[in-house]
């Protein structure tokens, strides 16, 4: 099972969380987003950073109330709040935004 | 006041990283229970106080290096990281050569406040024995 | 409010047994279970850490795991008791907390 984006083959697992981290780009992430129904927006860009930066420094993936906390302090509670991340990615802030920034599944996330 | 229904979890930590899968997956269990919003603290003592040493680098032996997940549990509520001084000292080990990790004070206007406290095996003796449940690793 | 403290590795491969020691507290009890029952003989290197908390805290060992091994209770360390399954469970029951050292 792969993405295929440029001309590039990147494999991912049966959910379609990519196999290699390092694979990640931006043009991928529109690929995956694409195909999961999603039209990029600033807002989405900035959640999908959020958790490219959150990775990068801890090495996990934030669970959603740790995600939406940062989200509010650091864009305001109009965007972050339980509501609005789900208005941006339906099938879960977490588990939709984490597949489109090229993390694994979000620990503890069923 | 401790709410209604909340207990105290202490998760003791006496293994190693790498040697053996225990404090990953000691580490996976807090962040999954963090959930539940009980009152939860740490304990490190014996081999455990080697999880928490700075600048690990697991490049060469191809696991993953856990440790700046460590950084993270202040994010979770989780800031109460008890160490035993005497581990450290047998194993020629003093605070200095532990990470640093701090926890944002909701009640005190977000302020900055160290994760790890060091403690005698005396007061983590008193600590076992205050818990509610305790789970090992 | 006491304590029922389990350890199920021999003393002579890690210092479970020892550590453990160090953090009972007055009226807990240690149970041996597994290679944990190694340190209930006596004349061992560990014998007089033993008995020397014998005094303040309880120490009981488990039947099936001692005959696995083929220690015979004559050669337990005096004041050590032996229990069988049922016992370990009303040892769980009659203290507020377990705590397992791995």
């Amino acid at each position: 099972m792969s993405y295929e984006v440029n001309g590039q083959t990147v494999e991912h697992d049966e959910e379609g969380y990519i196999t290699n981290l390092s694979d990640w780009s931006e043009d991928l992430a529109k690929v995956i987003a694409e195909q999961e129904g999603i039209e990029m927006t600033d807002e989405h860009w900035a959640v999908v950073n959020f958790l490219r930066d959150y990775y990068e420094e801890y090495q996990i993936a934030p669970a959603v109330r740790v995600l939406i906390k940062a989200i509010k302090k650091q864009m305001g509670p109009e965007i972050g709040n339980n509501k609005h991340m789900y208005e941006l990615f339906p099938y879960g802030p977490a588990k939709q935004a984490c597949k489109i920034a090229g993390l694994p599944k979000p620990t503890g996330c069923v | 006041m401790m709410e209604e229904g909340v207990k105290k979890f202490l998760y003791v930590n006496r293994k190693a990283p790498y040697g053996t899968i225990y404090a990953l997956e000691a580490l996976e269990v807090v962040l999954i229970g963090a959930a539940f919003d009980q009152d939860v603290s740490l304990a490190f003592l014996d081999d455990g106080v080697f999880q928490l040493t700075r600048d690990q680098n697991t490049d060469g032996v191809g696991v993953k290096n856990f440790s700046p997940t460590f950084r993270a549990l202040g994010d979770y509520d989780v800031n109460k990281l008890y160490v035993e001084r005497e581990s450290l000292e047998e194993r020629g080990l003093t605070a200095d050569d532990l990470q640093e990790i701090v926890y944002e004070d909701e009640d005190d206007d977000w302020a900055e406040k160290p994760s790890i406290r060091i403690i005698s095996r005396a007061e983590m003796a008193d600590l076992m024995h205050d818990q509610d449940v305790i789970l090992s690793f | 409010m006491s304590t029922l403290h389990t350890v199920n590795k021999s003393p002579f491969a890690t210092q479970s047994l020892l550590s453990c020691i160090n953090h009972v507290k007055d009226g807990d009890a240690i149970l041996l279970i597994e290679d944990g029952v190694y340190g209930a003989a006596a004349g061992t290197g560990v014998s007089d850490a033993v008995a020397g908390k014998a005094g303040s805290v309880k120490f009981y060992v488990l039947g099936p795991d001692l005959e696995a091994r083929g220690i015979p209770a004559t050669r337990l360390l005096e004041g050590v008791e032996v229990v069988d399954y049922a016992g370990f469970v009303g040892l769980a029951v009659e203290h507020d907390r377990a705590q397992a050292w791995l």
